[in-house]
């Protein structure tokens, strides 16, 4: 009875797979990163919006993988000069998740939360130039500006600034409640977030029926995991030392295209030794950029001067402000009294381009008489201690935001970096419509961060993805640290 | 078993030498041991290359007449790192075998010097020590106080107190009951005495069989912490880590993975055979039973 029982079982179990590998509709997805929380208007870890961003929450617009706004819960917009103000026509029967109504009010109750003196927006330069917003109907959100402000648009196509209903506004970190195409199902802490379909999508249903967020930091796990076909789609591969193996495997595909991630040495401007500029510019000396991306990414990765990469606009070269050199590393050193054998530590997330990179990074300083003490982070505690309390003298960090030059410009960001020099000429840069004189000032301010070097940029993030090769559309590169996984799907 | 067997050393001096040379366990052991004690030690001022020298440029180079175990994925000479990771397994295991003896002995005679409440007090903390994975309670710590090879060497160690200590009190209890120590109680010795001129020298044969199965058992723990990250911190190179570095490395350069996972096996090996041979040559039961 016993046998026959068992037997039984096993030829469902086989009748189940055989059918799934039919008709697979679900996606698990591998990531390195698990988010510290699941609202995007709380925090800045671009994990969040990695899992969350046009697959839970839509914003009043969208960006898409070539970089250009599109619309999404407004169907269109228009920009009238004289009014300062842009008028916003919004969707037709768009309900939250949880049944609530999307109208002008949510927008207005959005917009205004990100701003409120107790925000804790990350991002909250993107909504500074926000005179009002109005409602003169339900489906109309009319936006004033204080001013001109060619980035509003598509700062607002940001995972900061997408549409929060009042009622779950509080419970987003945990029960994230958005209008996309999928829905939360739960979060297994430490393990995985999973979504479901959204039945009552407003727009053009997703076509996978669910997915699932796998959190892999461990290169190798997560190279296993895509081997093994555990995971489906990688979207920010790490070991690239593995790529000839995983471009082998008849089953999957491998992508490598660009992110807007600037991997970086962050230092604490405001801590001895590195509020000196010439011991910020000794630093950048002594690492040699090409080797290190050859050693941390197998040469994956193009070496950068200052905080922008050529997926953005207005990208100027200066790798070589600092070439490689030891001898002038050290001569500027001894100028500014740091003695040989002067320690700091430098905090490593746990990105293999952190973890690595502190390694070679260590070498390189002592090469030049700095003694580097490694410490290991998670990543919480980093968002926490490194980020929020800028309690650190050095670490290795990607930031992936797109046209993040204002952070420089904030009153506070973890950089600790104060130039009014350089906040004039953003400021000059926000204001400015003119495209040519735009891209004049962006290489100004390029140019001005690359002199200052209030870190030490390393290289451009490249997007290394990895799935399965009957998954279609997905997206090769990316214009904002996000995944969208609204249009993928299996292979007919 | 009269007095005379009971505490006479084994044979000495030369007598000691051929005893050794006829165990083959004990040489092959011993032999490790000194190799692995030989490249630490040299490894403080000599090595083919400094171990912690990036040459990118070279890096994941296979074996050759330049580099003996190739380069890693930084171009660090391997033949160098596992010496010089060979002074941190040592360091690590010698340290934690010392922590384990030095506290683990000393309660362990104690318990059984006194027995009555002392000895089930002590003994059911050991119950308690050993009612967690050894390797778990070692993660707890590192995971507490911070990865480092300091927190992995106490980590390890105090896994091995209640090894010593039970050791220790489970040898010692019979002794005391010999009619030497009623002797040496009615020639007036307390039991501090007794324990010091007349239990550990009886059982330091078995203390030192112990040791070295628990320094072979270090040697993994540390590579095993030092894989997790949480033993050893780079710069210090580190056979646990080598192999976890190399993971990802396995299909392009196994040597990578090769070597560090040869000079664990082959350590651990040697002194579990040392230990082996320790015990035929020193323990009388065992002796006797041949």
């Amino acid at each position: 009875m016993q046998r026959i029982f068992a037997s039984s079982l096993a030829g469902a179990i086989l009748l189940a797979s055989a059918g799934g590998a039919f008709a697979k509709d679900t996606l698990t997805a591998g990531e390195v990163l698990e988010p510290p929380g699941l609202d995007p208007t709380a925090n800045a870890a671009s994990a969040i919006r990695r899992v969350t961003y046009a697959n839970l929450y839509e914003g009043l617009v969208r960006v898409a993988e070539d970089g250009s706004v599109r619309p999404a819960l407004a169907e269109s917009w228009a920009w009238s000069p004289e009014d300062l103000a842009y008028t916003f026509k919004l969707r037709e029967g768009v309900k939250f998740h949880d049944g609530a109504p999307f109208d002008c009010s949510v927008v207005k109750f959005s917009y205004e939360r990100a701003v409120a003196p107790e925000s804790v927006n990350a991002q909250k330069g993107l909504f500074e130039p926000i005179e009002s917003t109005e409602c003169p109907d339900p489906l109309t959100a009319v936006v004033k500006l204080k001013r001109v402000a060619p980035n509003f648009l598509f700062g607002m196509g940001w995972g900061d600034a997408v549409m929060i209903s009042p009622a779950s506004a509080e419970t987003n970190k945990t029960n994230p409640v958005g209008t996309g195409p999928f829905r939360f199902k739960r979060w297994v802490q430490g393990d995985r977030v999973e979504l479901e379909r959204n039945p009552e999508y407003w727009g053009e249903p997703a076509r996978l029926s669910a997915v699932t967020f796998k959190f892999i930091s461990d290169p190798s796990a997560a190279a296993a995991a895509v081997l093994s076909g555990e995971v489906d789609y990688f979207g920010q591969f790490e070991a690239a030392e593995l790529l000839d193996r995983l471009r082998a495997d008849p089953n999957l595909h491998v992508e490598v295209g660009s992110t807007t991630g600037k991997v970086m040495m962050s230092l604490n401007n405001a801590r001895a030794p590195f509020s000196d500029v010439r011991v910020r510019r000794a630093l950048a000396h002594a690492i040699d950029r090409p080797s290190f991306v050859e050693a941390v990414a197998s040469g994956y990765g193009l070496p950068i001067g200052a905080h922008q990469t050529p997926a953005e606009p207005g990208y100027v070269d200066l790798s070589e402000t600092y070439p490689y050199d030891p001898d002038k590393a050290r001569a500027l050193l001894d100028e500014a009294g740091v003695k040989p054998g002067t320690r700091f530590s430098i905090v490593l997330p746990p990105p293999a381009y952190a973890r690595r990179g502190g390694e070679v990074i260590a070498a390189y300083l002592a090469e030049v008489g700095l003694q580097v003490e490694l410490v290991p982070m998670e990543f919480a505690q980093w968002l926490d201690q490194v980020f929020a309390r800028t309690d650190y003298d050095a670490t290795i960090i990607a930031h992936t935001e797109a046209r993040d030059l204002d952070v420089y410009a904030r009153d506070f960001y973890y950089y600790n970096y104060v130039s009014p020099e350089y906040k004039e000429l953003y400021q000059k840069y926000a204001g400015t419509v003119d495209d040519e004189a735009r891209l004049e000032l962006l290489g100004e301010l390029q140019r001005k961060l690359a002199e200052d070097e209030p870190n030490v940029y390393l290289y451009a993030l490249p997007k290394i993805s990895v799935w399965n090769k009957n998954l279609q559309g997905v997206w090769r590169n990316l214009p904002l640290p996000v995944n969208d996984l609204t249009k993928v799907h299996w292979a007919e | 078993m009269t007095l005379e067997e009971e505490i006479s050393a084994p044979q000495r001096g030369r007598g000691l030498l051929r005893a050794i040379f006829r165990s083959r366990n004990l040489t092959i052991g011993l032999f490790v041991l000194l190799l692995a004690i030989g490249m630490a030690v040299v490894s403080e001022f000599w090595t083919p290359y400094p171990p912690n020298a990036l040459r990118i440029r070279d890096k994941l180079q296979g074996p050759s007449l330049a580099h003996w175990f190739g380069t890693d994925h930084f171009g660090r000479d391997v033949f160098s790192m596992i010496m010089a990771g060979a002074r941190n397994s040592l360091e690590v295991a010698l340290t934690a075998v010392a922590v384990g003896i030095g506290i683990g002995v000393p309660l362990g005679a104690l318990a059984a010097a006194r027995g009555g409440w002392i000895d089930g007090f002590v003994m059911r903390l050991t119950d308690l020590a050993f009612a967690f994975p050894a390797l778990l309670t070692a993660v707890i710590v590192t995971a507490i106080f911070g990865p480092s090879a300091v927190n992995a060497m106490i980590a390890i160690g105090i896994f091995n107190i209640p090894v010593f200590a039970r050791v220790t009190r489970g040898a010692a209890m019979g002794l005391w009951k010999r009619d030497y120590v009623l002797a040496a109680r009615c020639a007036g010795l307390g039991d501090a005495a007794i324990t010091w001129r007349h239990i550990l020298p009886n059982v330091n044969h078995v203390l030192i069989v112990q040791a070295t199965i628990q320094f072979a058992l270090a040697v993994v723990a540390e590579a095993g912490l030092s894989y997790v990250g949480l033993g050893a911190q780079p710069p210090q190179a580190s056979w646990g880590k080598m192999l976890s570095d190399s993971q990802t490395y396995i299909y392009s350069a196994a040597h990578l993975a090769i070597f560090p996972g040869l000079a664990i096996t082959i350590t651990v090996l040697g002194l579990n055979l040392l230990g082996d041979g320790l015990r035929d040559l020193l323990d009388p039961r065992v002796r006797r039973q041949r």
